[in-house]
């Protein structure tokens, strides 16, 4: 088989001098950019800089975010602290810096690629956490109802 | 068809021997020369320029290849079922291949037109013709699925069909077989000149959301309709049918259809037929037929079946048909970009008549009429004439177009593409195909623009063109550079069922608008379970509904208890994923109909009816991560008379279970 591709590249080349050109450029498909710089490692990487926490709770968003929770979190996901698919969310507030929560929801790629701490975690669960396409205000939703959960008032 | 194919091989053989040269491999594999292999190699990661939406023919579906490369991404199923992704199985899409005739699971899918705005492809549908039970498709080339079918009635293989005006106001569905209609149907063959009538069905294309209706349709002399093109720019409101059969033969057509010198192409005033049609001059007659739509909030496809349609008369009412005399049964009928010249090909003749859209109209004004047929007047010969091509080849089939005034016309008899000039009417060039040519396309070549570039040959015979697969071959394709002087062949590519016609698009027309999920919160389906909490399972008599989620990588509920023996158990699997490329499969034992394919944010429906006593596993099918093998569950069927209470879980350990219950 080798001896074959051999000869077959000697065949393209003897017939086909020119170099194969590409056809068409094409856009890669749009991908979260990752960051060049990463400023503050706490917060994670992503769009996500700054986040401002308010108390008293803000109500709308934690029904929102429970919400978003029951639809795309909570088939790996368990309120308490048990490790399901992916690790259980009690506690997680006091563990990360709010920043970085988001970041990891909107940009898991990434996030799973660069951030040491989150390959901490993939070593943990061997299961790579879906992209599961939630918007950064969603997932200002989905902090909302953590905290919550975390029994912050 | 042996003597024949066996003569083209030779022939074959003859023109390739003068130009073989140290590269290219002996025997019939085609000349190629230069840099061939460099104008076909689109390099790893990179995208092919065009789409190309080939016919299946009788596997009833599209193949979705890349033009240059030739490589096949995807296989749409239309008219047939499809076990790769349980389409014509599901709950949700068995309604799609309903008809007045009941459940048709196979047909026969021969032409495909895209849809297009002022004369240009605008990327939007893909629609196709049901040649069999007739019916027409179309295809949403956001999604690449099929979105809808409608019926055709009182027409007998719809061959005619998909072909669309010029601003997709209309798809047309013209009847191959004329059939008897009406009331009076029960009558002797025999009787063809009297009670048979051939039909062209107007089907509206709704601009927004593309569903169909059949407007109208026309009622027309007997006689066979084979192919037909739209008019575009001057002739945008009319239309040009082949027709065959004007013998009105009814047994041995190959024969007896075959007598006349010429049969005609028939002009057809749709705007004419529309005025008529609004001025309520139409008649609604009884017929039953089916119109299925796929909705896609809901992913369920509903079949309606229809009563009635209205019929437009051509020999009350005037000024709609005319017929134009064209040589030795004609088949392609295409009209060039601008519109003006529309090109009759006669499968039995020596020369190719180029008609003139301004004679046409002149001689109608003129009554420049030989006679009528059936009561529809027949317009002169030479009188439509532009001018003939003089001795392009054997059996001209079908002509595409580039947009430098060039056609492309494809020769079954002779084996071979012959470009010529549409308005010297010179032949230019010639190039053998592999073997045995039907239908060619250009990109754009049906449109009033044509993107240029290549010439696609679909051809009937395969023979030696691949390594042999027994008797059952692959088809055979070649792609050929047009955009010199002379046509050059660059690639041959194997294609899946048996192509007829085809249409190529840029890709850049369509990629961008192309979906990549389901966003779960828009899933409308009625058995949809929006996260797992929704997870569960209700019984409803015999019935049990299961609302499954699957995530990579567990299906929620995996254990399901208390399903009986004679139960019809519904599996509505929902994919919580909402990332591109993660589709969740579904198989469960035993199952009779099919498996389930369900792209993210989807549910999809599966029927399971247990005939006997056991415990019956189920799983994924379509390996999504690396405990896809553990994405696996069980469903427990007891006797018809148990008492076995419903119930259902995911990752609940139980205290052992000892078999009392």
């Amino acid at each position: 088989m080798k001896y074959l591709i051999a000869l077959i590249i000697i065949l393209n080349l003897a017939c086909a001098p020119d170099k194969p050109k590409v056809t068409e450029e094409y856009p890669e498909p749009t991908k979260s950019a990752p960051e060049a710089v990463i400023t503050d490692p706490t917060k994670g990487i992503g769009a996500v800089k700054n986040v401002t926490l308010k108390n008293p709770l803000e109500q709308e968003r934690i029904s929102r975010g429970l919400a978003i929770f029951e639809m795309k979190c909570s088939a790996c996901h368990k309120l308490d602290e048990t490790r399901f698919v992916g690790p259980g969310w009690k506690g997680i507030t006091s563990r990360r810096k709010p920043e970085w929560i988001m970041n990891m929801v909107t940009n898991v790629e990434v996030m799973l690629d660069k951030d040491p701490e989150a390959q901490k975690l993939l070593e943990l669960c061997l299961t790579r956490m879906p992209n599961q396409n939630v918007s950064i205000g969603d997932a200002r939703d989905i902090l909302e109802f953590m905290r919550q959960n975390d029994g912050q008032k | 068809m042996k003597t024949f194919t066996r003569s083209i091989v030779i022939l074959a053989l003859i023109g390739f021997g003068v130009s073989m040269n140290s590269c290219a491999p002996k025997g019939p594999k085609g000349a190629i020369t230069g840099d061939a292999a460099s104008k076909v190699y689109v390099a790893p990661g990179q995208y092919d320029e065009f789409y190309n939406i080939v016919s299946g023919g009788f596997n009833g579906q599209m193949g979705i290849y890349g033009l240059p490369s030739g490589r096949l991404f995807r296989i749409i199923p239309v008219f047939s079922q499809f076990p790769e992704n349980g389409y014509g199985y599901s709950e949700e899409s068995k309604a799609m291949l309903n008809t007045s005739h009941g459940y048709v699971p196979w047909d026969d899918l021969h032409h495909i037109a895209l849809s297009v705005t002022n004369g240009v492809h605008d990327g939007r549908w893909a629609f196709g013709n049901a040649n069999n039970t007739p019916r027409v498709a179309r295809v949403d080339l956001k999604t690449f699925h099929t979105a809808e079918i409608i019926e055709l009635p009182n027409s007998g293989g719809n061959h005619s069909s998909p072909f669309i005006t010029e601003n997709s106001e209309y798809v047309v569905a013209g009847t191959r077989f004329s059939v008897p209609m009406g009331d009076k149907t029960d009558v002797p063959i025999s009787s063809f000149k009297q009670n048979f009538k051939g039909t062209i069905s107007f089907i509206g294309v709704d601009k927004t959301t593309g569903n169909m209706n059949i407007a109208f349709q026309l009622v027309t002399p007997g006689v066979n309709f084979d192919l037909a093109r739209a008019g575009k720019g001057p002739s945008g409101g009319w239309f040009f049918f082949s027709c065959y059969n004007t013998e009105q033969a009814y047994t041995l057509l190959e024969v007896n259809a075959s007598q006349k010198d010429k049969d005609f192409i028939m002009a057809v005033n749709w705007k004419k037929a529309e005025e008529y049609m609004k001025a309520g001059k139409g008649k609604k007659v009884k017929s039953k037929y089916a119109h299925n739509v796929l909705d896609e909030k809901t992913n369920m496809t509903t079949s309606t079946m229809m009563e009635e349609v209205l019929q437009l008369d051509p020999t009350e009412l005037k000024d709609i048909l005319y017929f134009i005399p064209c040589p030795k049964s004609p088949h392609g009928c295409d009209t060039d970009p601008t519109g003006e010249y529309i090109i009759g090909s006669g499968k039995l003749a020596a020369l190719i008549p180029v008609f003139s859209f301004t004679k046409i109209q002149q001689a109608i004004a003129n009554k420049d009429f030989e006679g009528e047929f059936a009561g529809i007047p027949v317009i002169k010969y030479e009188s439509a004439l532009h001018g003939e091509v003089k001795k392009p080849g054997l059996g001209p089939l079908h002509t595409e177009f580039d947009a430098n005034g060039n056609a492309y016309t494809s020769f079954f008899v002779s084996s071979e593409i012959v470009k010529w000039n549409v308005k010297t009417l010179q032949v230019l060039d010639r190039v053998p195909t592999y073997y045995s040519i039907g239908h060619l396309c250009v990109p754009g070549g049906p449109t009033a623009k044509p993107w240029g570039k290549y010439v696609i040959a679909y051809n009937k015979i395969t023979k030696d063109r691949y390594l042999p697969t027994g008797p059952e071959l692959t088809q055979s394709a070649q792609l050929y550079d047009i955009s010199g002087d002379k046509m050059q062949l660059l690639l041959d590519f194997p294609t899946v069922g048996e192509p007829h016609y085809a249409e190529a698009i840029p890709a850049n027309l369509v990629s961008p608008n192309s979906v990549k999920f389901y966003k779960i919160e828009d899933n409308g389906h009625p058995y949809a379970a929006k996260g797992e909490k929704e997870a569960r399972v209700e019984r409803k008599g015999n019935q049990v509904h299961v609302y499954m989620t699957a995530i990579r990588s567990h299906l929620t509920p995996d254990n399901i208890e208390g399903v009986k023996v004679g139960d019809d158990v519904y599996f509505h699997v929902t994919n919580l994923e909402q990332d591109w490329d993660v589709p969740h499969g579904f198989a469960i034992k035993g199952a009779l109909n099919a498996e389930l394919l369900i792209m993210p944010g989807e549910t999809q429906s599966l029927k399971w009816q247990p005939k006997t006593v056991g415990v019956f596993p189920f799983y994924c099918t379509d390996f999504c991560s690396a405990l896809h093998q553990e994405m696996q569950g069980y469903i427990r069927v007891s006797p018809a008379s148990s008492n076995v209470p419903l119930k259902f879980s995911t990752g609940k350990i139980e205290t052992e279970g000892t078999g009392a219950n």
